[in-house]
């Protein structure tokens, strides 16, 4: 794991993977998009239930992805490791586009289905709370000129951040909301039927994978930039 | 079988569909376009000065 930190080696490890990675979540979605698409239409809300197969997995990883950032930037903070700083900087607009994606898609869903495209439940307001997260991190790393600076006040605010997960998740069971509680993870089991069930995993899987992929493309891109910055100090110092 | 008939919920169901697909596809060409783009510039930086004024 540690040995992994070390960003020249990362660079050699992960060469390839971003591309194998997005490849493997591009099998995965085309299958659970086929299975979506011959699952038979809900009794209740029809061929809208087949939103479900995308606006899932998009909330799954707008919140796993916050996972990623904060214990990136735990570690940051703790071992003051720069490749912790990378990975916590590039994972916030990634985290952010799958957040935003939930919220359209669950808009999208929510107006056939509840009469209304928004309604300030707590499962909706805790996710646009999750997306002012990401938003702010972004903007404070924006907002310092120091890069270990910012480094260090964006991950504090992420680790702040990382109290509203437990709302976002149990906001359904703790308060009395329009949003339907949990139909997966769930104390007595999924309270769906194998013809959606399967389809929301592979795509659950997929948007996972599709976003390690991503991550990892990102984490890449921003060591080399770092190296590129650091080339041409050397070179403005006559080095 | 395969269903596209969403009716009458076609636009909800094909709109959900067409911003999953134009974040993702938008997130993914900016992410790989820019790590195309990172890559080719430090290679150009890092290559030795002769092999970077060879015009070969």
């Amino acid at each position: 794991m540690w040995g992994l930190a070390n960003p020249d080696r990362f660079m050699r490890l992960t060469r390839g993977w971003g591309l194998a990675l997005g490849l493997v979540a591009l099998g995965l979605i085309a299958v659970g998009l086929w299975l979506g698409f011959t699952a038979p239409e809900d009794y209740q809300q029809g061929d809208t239930v087949r939103i479900m197969f995308i606006h899932v997995p998009a909330a799954w990883v707008s919140m796993a992805a916050y996972v990623a950032m904060g214990a990136a930037s735990f570690a940051l903070l703790v071992w003051r490791h720069p490749l912790a700083d990378v990975a916590a900087k590039v994972c916030a607009p990634i985290g952010a586009t799958f957040t935003v994606l939930a919220l359209i898609t669950g808009s999208l869903w929510g107006k056939p289905m509840w009469g209304t495209w928004w309604v300030w439940d707590a499962r909706l307001t805790s996710v646009v709370v999750l997306l002012l997260f990401y938003l702010g991190v972004m903007a404070l790393r924006a907002a310092i000129d120091d890069e270990g600076r910012a480094g260090r006040a964006a991950a504090v605010l992420a680790l702040i951040g990382l109290v509203n997960l437990p709302i976002v998740k149990f906001s359904v069971e703790w308060w009395s909301t329009l949003h339907q509680p949990a139909s997966v993870f769930r104390g007595d089991g999924p309270a769906l039927t194998a013809d959606y069930l399967w389809p929301l995993g592979l795509m659950g899987l997929g948007y996972t994978v599709l976003f390690a992929a991503l991550w990892i493309i990102a984490i890449r891109t921003e060591v080399r930039a770092r190296r590129i910055t650091a080339l041409m100090l050397r070179q403005a110092r006559g080095g | 079988m395969l269903d596209l008939d969403m009716s009458p919920y076609g636009p909800f169901v094909w709109g959900a569909y067409g911003v999953s697909l134009a974040l993702l596809g938008a997130l993914t060409w900016s992410i790989v376009s820019r790590a195309r783009a990172t890559a080719r510039r430090l290679a150009a930086m890092e290559r030795p000065p002769q092999a970077a004024s060879d015009p070969s």
